[in-house]
C-alpha cells in the first residue's frame, strides 16, 4: 500500500481526548456486570445474561479485531487466517472446561461425553493435563503462538507477501476445519465443545461468574489498547508502517523486516487467541466452525469498516457489524450476508480510512 | 596512504546485542589495495538473457565513479548483485579484500556500509521527514532494540546536520509523501547519508529534478566524495560531465569502455552502441 496515510491518522490514538474518551467508555462497560450480578431480575438497573453475553462476545471480537490491525493495518500483512488462532485459544479454554464437567455429563463417565460415545477407553496423550487450569493458560498462548511462529517462519523466509499470503493463510485455517471436523482428531467432531458447567469450580451460568468473565474481557481489551499504543508508538511501530509501505528501503537501511513480521505475526495471534479463550466461556461452545474461512473474511471487514492503521476504529468496526448481525439475523435472517457484503464495498468504495477515518475528519471541519 | 584512514566497518559501533537476531557480519572492511569494491568475472542471467556478462569492474576508496550505458546494459542488475537483492550465476563480488557480498543478505550488506538509492525515490511516506532520517541512522537494528529505542542527543544533532545537508530543515515534520519528486530524491540521499555508509550506490539521483535541483545535488555529490565512495548511474550527460572524473560505459552487461567523459564520448565503439549512431 502506497498510499500516503494522513500522519494524524498514522499517529495512533492521538490526541489525549480520545484516550479519556475510550478510557470511559472501558470504565462503563464495567457496570454491565455490575447490573447483572447485583441487581436481581426484575430490577430496574438489572441487566441480562444475554445483553451481557452479547456484549462480552463483541469485546471478545473487538479485541481480535485490534490484533488482526497490527499485522494488516500497520504491517500491510492480510491475513485471512486469524480466525484459527481465535479458535485454538477457544479449544484450549473449551478442553479445560470439558474437563471440569467431571461426572456430570449425559454419560457420566470421567471422560468427556463425545470420546464415551466414540466408545475410547481413556484420554488421548494430548488430553493429558487439561484438567488443571494453569496447563490450560499454557496451551492458550503456546499453541497458537508456535504454530503462527512456524507459518510466519517459513512465510516471510520465503518472502510470500500479498494475496499469495493471504491466500495461504486461508487455506491454513480451511485446513484445520477440515481437522477438526473429524471425530478422530479428538475434539468432538462438528459438534466440538458444549454443554460447560464449572469454571474453577464455579458454576459457569451464575451471574458472578459471568460478571467475573465479562470484567476480564473488558480488561484484556483495555490491556491490548494501551500496549498496542505504545508498540506503534515506538521505534517498532514505525518499522511495521515502513514495511507496509516500503519493504526494500527497509532492508537497505539494514534492518531484516523478517523479524519484525514474525514479532507481530506471533504477538497477534497469541492476542486472538486469548480473546478466543474468552469467548467460549461467555457463549458456551466452541466447534470448527469458528475456523470457517468466512469467518476470517468477517475478522478483516471488522477491520477495514473501522479504519486500517488506527487503533480504536477496528474496535469500533467490530463492534459495529457484530451489532447489525445480531439484529439483522433476528430480523431478516435470508438478507445477513448480503448487507455484510454491501457494508464490506460501502466501506471499501466510501470509507477508505474506515469509520474513525469519517469521524476524524468530521472533527477536523 | 588514504586507506590507512579509512573508518572501518559500521560493526564497531555495534554494542553486541544484535547477535542473534540480526546475524553479525563476519570479516572487517579491508580496503589497503586502495579499492573498495571489486566485481570479478560477474554473470547474471534471466531465463537465457545474460543481464550481466563477465562483468569486472573496480572503484577506488574515496572515488565518484559514474556508470553510463543504454537501457538494459546491466546497470541496475549490477546494483541488485552488490546490494545482495540478485545472486550472480557465477564470478565474485568483494566489498574490500575480505567481504564476500555474495554470502550475505540485503540487510547485512546494509549494515557492512553499502548504501543504495532506487531509481523510483522511495522514502517511508506515512512518517514525517525527521523520523525517515532517525530510522535510518547507523546503529542496532534488532527487534529488541527498537522497542527501547530512544534517539539520544547526539542521533538528534545528526538529524540536524542531515536536514540541513538535504535542505529539509524546514520540512522536518512534513509527511514525507507530501514532498516533492526532488525533495524525495533529496530525503533518500539524507537517508543514505543516515546509515554512514563507505559506499553509496545511486540509481538516477537527479531523475525529474529541476535545474536547479540537479545543480545542488552536483554540489552534494562532490562535498561527498573523499569521505565515501560512490557509484553513480545516471542518463543526463551534463550532470555527469558536472561531477565525473572517471567515468564506465556498460553495455550489453559488460564493461565497453572506462575513462574521463570526453574519452569515452570520442570511442568509436561507445558511439556505435550507446548513442546508437
Amino acid at each position: 500500500m502506497s498510499q500516503p496515510y494522513s500522519l494524524k491518522l498514522a499517529a495512533a490514538a492521538g490526541p489525549r481526548a480520545t484516550t479519556l474518551g475510550v478510557g470511559l467508555l472501558l470504565a462503563l462497560l464495567m457496570l454491565l456486570p455490575l447490573g447483572h450480578a447485583v441487581f436481581p431480575e426484575g430490577h430496574a438497573l438489572h441487566v441480562s445474561a444475554y445483553t451481557l453475553t452479547l456484549t462480552g462476545k463483541i469485546l471478545c471480537y473487538a479485541i481480535v479485531a485490534l490484533a488482526m490491525d497490527l499485522v494488516w493495518g500497520y504491517t500491510g500483512l492480510l491475513s485471512l487466517g486469524h480466525g484459527l488462532f481465535f479458535a485454538l485459544g477457544g479449544y484450549g479454554m473449551g478442553m479445560y472446561l470439558m474437563r471440569q464437567i467431571g461426572r456430570d455429563g449425559n454419560y457420566q463417565s470421567d471422560l468427556p461425553d463425545f470420546m464415551v460415545f466414540l466408545d475410547w477407553k481413556e484420554l488421548p496423550w494430548f488430553w493429558q493435563g487439561s484438567e488443571h487450569f494453569a496447563w490450560a493458560l499454557l496451551v492458550i498462548v503456546l499453541v497458537p503462538g508456535l504454530l503462527a511462529l512456524v507459518f510466519g517462519w517459513l512465510a516471510f523466509r520465503s518472502r510470500i507477501k500479498g494475496v499469495y499470503f493471504s491466500i495461504m493463510t486461508q487455506a491454513l485455517t480451511f485446513a484445520a476445519m477440515l481437522l477438526f471436523f473429524r471425530n478422530e482428531t479428538g475434539f468432538g467432531g462438528n459438534n466440538g465443545f458444549t454443554d460447560f458447567k464449572r469454571i474453577l469450580g464455579f458454576g459457569i451460568a451464575e451471574p458472578a461468574t459471568r460478571a467475573v468473565l465479562f470484567a476480564a474481557t473488558v480488561l484484556l481489551l483495555a490491556l491490548a489498547l494501551w500496549g498496542a499504543r505504545w508498540l506503534v508508538q515506538s521505534k517498532f511501530g514505525r518499522i511495521l508502517t515502513a514495511i507496509r509501505d516500503a519493504e526494500s528501503r527497509l532492508m537497505f537501511c539494514g534492518y531484516n523486516p523478517l523479524y519484525y513480521k514474525l514479532a507481530i505475526w506471533v504477538l497477534s495471534a497469541v492476542l486472538c487467541a486469548l480473546a478466543g479463550a474468552l469467548y467460549v466461556p461467555q457463549v458456551g461452545i466452541i466447534n470448527p466452525s469458528e475456523m470457517s474461512p468466512g469467518n476470517s473474511i468477517e475478522i478483516a471487514i471488522w477491520v477495514a469498516l473501522g479504519g486500517r492503521g488506527t487503533l480504536i476504529g477496528p474496535v469500533l468496526g467490530a463492534g459495529i457489524v457484530s451489532g447489525a448481525k445480531s439484529w439483522f439475523t433476528v430480523a431478516f435472517p435470508e438478507y445477513w450476508l448480503f448487507f455484510l457484503g454491501f457494508l464490506f464495498i460501502a466501506a471499501t468504495l466510501l470509507l477508505p480510512n474506515g469509520v474513525l477515518g469519517l469521524l476524524r475528519k468530521k472533527g477536523a471541519q | 596512504m588514504l586507506a590507512a584512514s579509512t573508518p572501518t566497518s559500521p560493526r564497531e559501533n555495534w554494542d553486541g546485542e544484535a547477535r542473534g537476531l540480526a546475524h553479525p557480519v563476519d570479516g572487517q572492511l579491508d580496503t589497503r589495495h586502495g579499492a573498495i569494491l571489486y566485481l570479478d568475472d560477474v554473470t547474471v542471467s534471466f531465463d537465457g538473457f545474460r543481464a550481466l556478462n563477465k562483468l569486472t569492474l573496480d572503484i577506488g576508496v574515496g572515488e565518484l565513479r559514474c556508470i553510463i550505458g543504454p537501457n538494459g546494459a546491466g546497470k541496475t542488475t549490477m546494483m541488485d548483485v552488490i546490494t545482495g537483492k540478485t545472486r550472480p550465476d557465477s564470478g565474485s563480488v568483494f566489498f574490500g579484500q575480505t567481504i564476500d557480498l555474495t554470502r550475505h543478505t540485503e540487510p547485512e550488506i546494509a549494515q557492512l556500509g553499502i548504501g543504495r538509492k532506487f531509481q523510483k525515490p522511495t522514502v517511508f511516506e506515512a512518517m514525517s521527514v525527521h523520523d525517515n532520517l532517525a530510522l535510518a541512522l547507523a546503529g542496532n537494528k534488532s527487534v529488541w532494540a527498537s522497542l527501547r529505542s530512544r534517539l539520544t542527543g547526539q542521533q538528534r544533532d545528526r538529524i540536524g546536520e542531515l536536514l540541513a545537508t538535504i535542505r529539509l530543515t524546514d520540512h522536518y515534520q512534513r509527511p514525507a509523501g507530501l514532498l516533492s519528486h526532488g525533495q524525495k530524491q533529496w530525503l533518500e540521499i539524507g537517508m543514505l547519508l543516515a546509515q554512514e555508509p563507505q559506499l553509496l550506490l545511486l540509481d538516477e539521483p537527479v531523475a525529474g529534478m529541476t535545474d536547479a535541483e540537479t545543480e545542488k545535488t552536483a554540489e552534494l555529490l562532490l562535498t561527498l566524495k573523499g569521505q565515501h565512495s560512490l557509484m553513480v548511474v545516471e542518463h543526463d550527460m551534463d550532470f555527469v560531465g558536472s561531477i565525473a572524473q572517471k567515468v564506465t560505459v556498460l553495455a550489453e552487461g559488460s564493461v565497453l569502455a572506462e575513462g574521463s567523459l570526453a574519452q569515452v564520448q570520442a570511442n568509436e565503439r561507445v558511439i556505435e552502441v550507446y548513442l546508437g549512431r
